[in-house]
Formats: C-alpha cells, structure tokens, sequence
C-alpha cells in the first residue's frame, strides 16, 4: 500500500502501470484492478478557473489518509491500493488525485476505491482556492459522490 | 500549559496568521481554545478542530504540549 503527497504534476496512468509493475508483478492473485482519477476542471461555479492552490495540513492528511485506506482494508481486504495527491499549485487538466485498488474480484475493488476517494474528500484536510478572473476564491465544500 | 494552535486556509487568512502557543491555565477542552484565540466567541458550527491531528468535538479534552487546528470543511480530490 503506498500513500504519497506530490507536489508536481503526475501522469496517473504511469503510476499505475509503475506501481503494478513495481509491487505486483511477483503474483498473479489480483482479477480485478479499479481506479479513480480527479482531474482539475478550468470551469466551476460558473466562472473560469485559471489555477488552483492545493493547502494542506501536514502530517494530519497522512495520517487521515492512512487511516482510510487501513479501514478500507479491514472491510474488503484488497491486495494492494495505491493513493497519490497533488498538493500545492495546480493547473487546469492536472490530476488531483489517483486511488487504485487492486483485488481478487471487481466487488471489493470497485467499493474500496469508491470508499477511499469519498473518505478522502470528506475527511483528509485539503483545502482549494481558485485563481479566477479578477480574484481568488475558496471552495467551500465539495460536491455530494452520490448524485 | 503549553498548546500550539494551527489555522489553515480561509481561517488562517481571517485570524491573518499560521498559529499561537497558548501558555494561559484554565484551557480544558477544544472550545476553550477557541476562546482564547478568538476573544471569547463559542466554536461555530462551520469551522472543525482536530487534537494531535486527530478530528475532535468542542468537547474533546486538550493537556499540555497538545497541537489543536481549527479549519474549514475540507475541499480535496
């Protein structure tokens, strides 16, 4: 399990491809292989969004993080699960975040992964202010997962 | 009694800076802490606390050498 705070832009599907590579090539025990990725949109609320600071509370995002994906696995069990999430200045088109799951069956993939991102926007403490036209602005909540 | 007290993003901005250390007795729980930093007003509900990086009520206990923070909803992912 590999958590990671980055502080420059990723290709997310190069860190998949590594991680399986690197951690998991030694087994063939996985069927099943879900991922999330969160990718900074350059509209929100209406407004053009031209860049975005990603704060965050060191040490506590780590730790709350380590704390998700420890209860993700004490509920499904999965192999292996791998969290990267930018912090600092962000642009438009730049991945936010990569949760990967992978398992024995689709079931317990799809459902960690869906757990670690929807904890994670609920309880890891990142905050976003956006850079838009002619001033910054903080969000102030995320939106709901579930429709 | 020593507490280390952290704001973070739009808190941080309003309070106009990154912490405090409070030496002052009387301090038992988070609410008191907020108190101190904020001349006397009660924890509103929009703003959340965490003790040892751990999330905490109004309620939940500090001791010294403790770390508090006080931050908005969180935005991340």
């Amino acid at each position: 399990m590999r958590i990671e705070l980055r502080g420059s832009n990723f290709n997310p599907w190069d860190e998949l491809q590594g991680h399986q590579r690197a951690a998991l090539s030694e087994q063939a025990s996985y069927g099943a292989t879900a991922c999330f990725v969160g990718t900074m949109r350059d509209l929100n609320e209406g407004d053009t969004v031209h860049n975005m600071m990603l704060e965050h509370y060191p040490g506590m995002t780590e730790k709350q993080l380590e704390k998700i994906v420890s209860a993700a696995y004490a509920e499904w069990g999965f192999i292996d699960a791998l969290v990267i999430h930018r912090v600092g200045n962000i642009l438009p088109n730049e991945p936010i975040v990569l949760v990967a799951v992978w398992s024995s069956h689709r079931g317990a993939a799809f459902d960690a992964c869906r757990y670690i991102i929807e904890e994670l926007k609920s309880r890891a403490p990142f905050w976003k202010k956006e850079t838009l036209e002619a001033r910054e602005r903080w969000v102030e909540h995320n939106t709901s997962g579930y429709y | 009694m020593s507490i280390h007290v952290k704001y973070f993003a739009s808190l941080r901005e309003q309070m106009g800076r990154i912490d405090d250390c409070l030496t002052s007795e009387g301090i038992h729980t988070v609410a008191d802490v907020w108190k101190a930093v904020r001349e006397g007003q009660p924890l509103p509900a929009t703003i959340l606390a965490a003790v040892n990086m751990e999330y905490a009520g109004a309620d939940t206990p500090v001791n010294d050498g403790d770390e508090v923070a006080f931050f908005p909803p969180v935005t991340g992912g």
